[in-house]
């Protein structure tokens, strides 16, 4: 099936078109989405995107046309201006700011999906395929489309660049930056306005109601992996890119799955794969660490009753027998033999011994000084 | 000191401060002289951390001015140099403990410029004084409360500035910690410099201190802790008879 997907691949103008859409679009998603999860502004991406719907509808009720561009320049307005109401709302009222992404969002969101279904009552032959944006229509990029995208990456990454350093400040503590005597302002406003970007940007492609999983999950599946923010933003991009991809991929492969829906799904799965599998933060590797901790306890806890043993007797490696321990009940033949292992003890036939090091250990066992 | 007239590092006239209509700083009147080292101090709610944000024009007041030396602070923000609370980030963050502390050097590097080798000299050496050195390459949030509380430390002495402000800089801290720091705090004093710390522990104040103003939502009093650290100020303060071992036998 791989081989098929690649040889269609190989002629498929169109896919080739797509596959490289998806491919930008998850890249520069990733990326900035990198700065919307640390910025703590995951919901703004969801509220923004679902608000952009009624500049969909409100553009195609003036121009009467589906012309794509002008469609997502409304989008755009629409997005910055659910933003500016949001940020306003949190300003000025009492209202804390989930509170304000949910008013937004939906207010927005239904006054978008009541201008649709006006929009496809009326008599006009070309109001068809507008619904596209609600969940994305991969199938429909253009060279053109991909050429508009790949600018607007670049643009971004160049901006992300240059500003590397501020945007880094700001994420962390933009308290702090403004008393640097940096315009955080800006450095804000330039943030949010590259994430709007990338959610229009993705709009006709994964479509208002998924898109914001396009910005998070690549960078919630990038955080899990490292502890540099260089190296998040890099991965979020990748994982994005990849996600893209696979996406367009399996959905060309399999009929009639839906491009915008798969490439979120892909991602997700990144996003659970990430949660379990890594390293440094993944559940995994935290419970093998939590168990391997329990036995070490236990493991002390013997050498520290057989310590006890010993330090009634003036020579520490005089041997005891092995079943003086059965009353104490934290014991194994394995975990004396992990105890020898570890030079604690000497274990000769039925009888142990503490080491010169074990005894130390043993010692200190319950001293912080370590 | 007694003899001259000591210059006047900052200078706050009338400034208030509110939220959504209730005053949180009310008529504020300060002069701290340069050189000093003093603590803030005041009941939760008495306005200490907003009086720091509002003289570094963090929060906008409804009404006053600061200046430091004479000018306007926003043309003297590079001699002024902030220390916020450990709590007002996100420790998790995906940075590490030098990073951080290379932080204090952006406001001189200015807009887009990169650190190169002698940022990164300075935030060493400024690691080094607060003992942080080893921990360089950790990131943050494997560090614990003392250790990030340096940190923050750390990159505001990489400025080098001649006032510094500190938000609780003792809050949540082990024994070391604060030894540490207030040893660095009187360090600071000796160079000369005039270090603002918002404080919560009565009891270390005349220890630590040398100027204190007491604060709630307005001004109480301000001067020399030998001369003003009181039972009289301390439950004009706090709003409670303040008889109690906290200055007794300590002045």
């Amino acid at each position: 099936m791989i081989k098929e997907y690649l040889d269609l691949l190989m002629v498929d103008y169109t896919l080739q078109i797509i596959t490289l859409g998806t491919a930008v679009l998850g890249a520069v998603c990733g990326m900035l989405g990198s700065f919307a999860v640390l910025r703590k502004q995951s919901l703004l991406g969801d509220a923004i995107s679902h608000a952009s719907l009624p500049g969909i509808a409100i553009v195609f009720l003036v121009l009467g046309v589906k012309n794509n561009n002008g469609l997502l320049l409304g989008a755009l307005l629409s997005g910055l201006i659910a933003a500016i109401f949001i940020k306003g709302i949190i300003s000025k009222t009492h209202l804390k700011s989930d509170t304000a992404l949910g008013i937004v969002l939906s207010t927005f969101f239904g006054f978008g999906m009541l201008l649709l279904t006006y929009i496809q009552k009326l008599p006009n032959a070309n109001q068809s395929g507008l619904e596209k944006y609600l969940f994305g229509q991969a199938a429909t990029l253009l060279a053109s489309d991909v050429w508009l995208m790949s600018t607007i990456a670049t643009i971004a990454l160049l901006v992300v660049l240059l500003f590397w350093k501020e945007f880094k400040m700001v994420l962390f503590d933009a308290d702090y930056t403004k008393t640097l005597g940096f315009n955080v302002k800006f450095i804000d406003t330039l943030i949010t306005s590259f994430i709007v970007i990338a959610i229009v940007m993705g709009l006709q492609t994964v479509g208002v109601v998924l898109m914001s999983a396009m910005l998070l999950a690549p960078a919630a599946a990038a955080r899990q992996w490292t502890n540099s923010l260089a190296k998040m933003v890099l991965l979020a991009g990748l994982f994005g890119a990849v996600s893209g991809v696979l996406g367009t991929a399996v959905s060309a492969s399999a009929n009639n799955l839906s491009t915008g829906p798969v490439i979120v799904l892909i991602a997700t799965l990144f996003v659970v794969f990430s949660f379990v599998f890594s390293p440094i933060r993944g559940l995994l590797f935290k419970q093998i660490k939590l168990w391997k901790n329990r036995n070490d306890l236990k493991l002390m806890k013997t050498l520290s009753f057989m310590y006890d043993i010993v330090k009634t007797h003036e020579n520490i490696s005089h041997p005891h027998k092995i079943q003086m321990l059965n009353n104490f009940q934290g014991y194994t033949r394995k975990s004396l033999k992990r105890l020898q292992a570890e030079d604690l003890i000497l274990l000769n036939k039925s009888n142990w011994s503490l080491t010169e090091k074990g005894f130390l250990v043993a010692k200190n066992l319950y001293s912080q000084e370590l | 000191m007694d003899d001259e007239i000591p210059k006047i590092a900052i200078a706050i006239d009338d400034l208030t401060v509110a939220y959504n209509y209730k005053p949180v700083l009310w008529d504020i009147d300060l002069q701290i002289p340069e050189g000093v080292l003093m603590a803030i101090v005041g009941p939760n709610g008495a306005g200490k951390s907003t009086l720091l944000k509002s003289i570094l024009d963090i929060i906008k007041p409804l009404a006053g001015s600061v200046t430091v030396y004479g000018k306007p602070y926003k043309k003297q923000r590079d001699l002024v140099a902030y220390v916020p609370q450990k709590g007002s980030v996100d420790w998790d963050f995906p940075t590490t403990a030098l990073d951080v502390v290379m932080m204090g050097t952006y406001g001189s590097l200015g807009w887009i410029k990169r650190p190169g080798q002698k940022e990164k000299k300075l935030a060493l050496e400024a690691l080094e004084k607060v003992g942080m050195l080893p921990f360089q390459n950790r990131q943050i949030s494997q560090l614990s409360g003392g250790q990030q509380q340096r940190i923050f430390l750390a990159r505001a002495l990489v400025q080098n500035a001649a006032i510094y402000f500190m938000d609780e800089p003792f809050q949540g801290v082990d024994a070391t910690t604060e030894k540490a720091i207030i040893q660095i705090l009187k360090e600071l004093r000796k160079a000369g410099k005039t270090v603002i710390v918002v404080h919560h522990d009565l009891q270390t104040v005349p220890e630590y201190f040398d100027w204190v103003t007491f604060l709630n939502v307005k001004k109480i009093a301000t001067g020399p802790v030998a001369q003003i650290f009181n039972d009289d100020n301390l439950t004009k303060t706090y709003g409670i008879n303040y008889k109690t071992s906290i200055t007794e036998g300590k002045l």
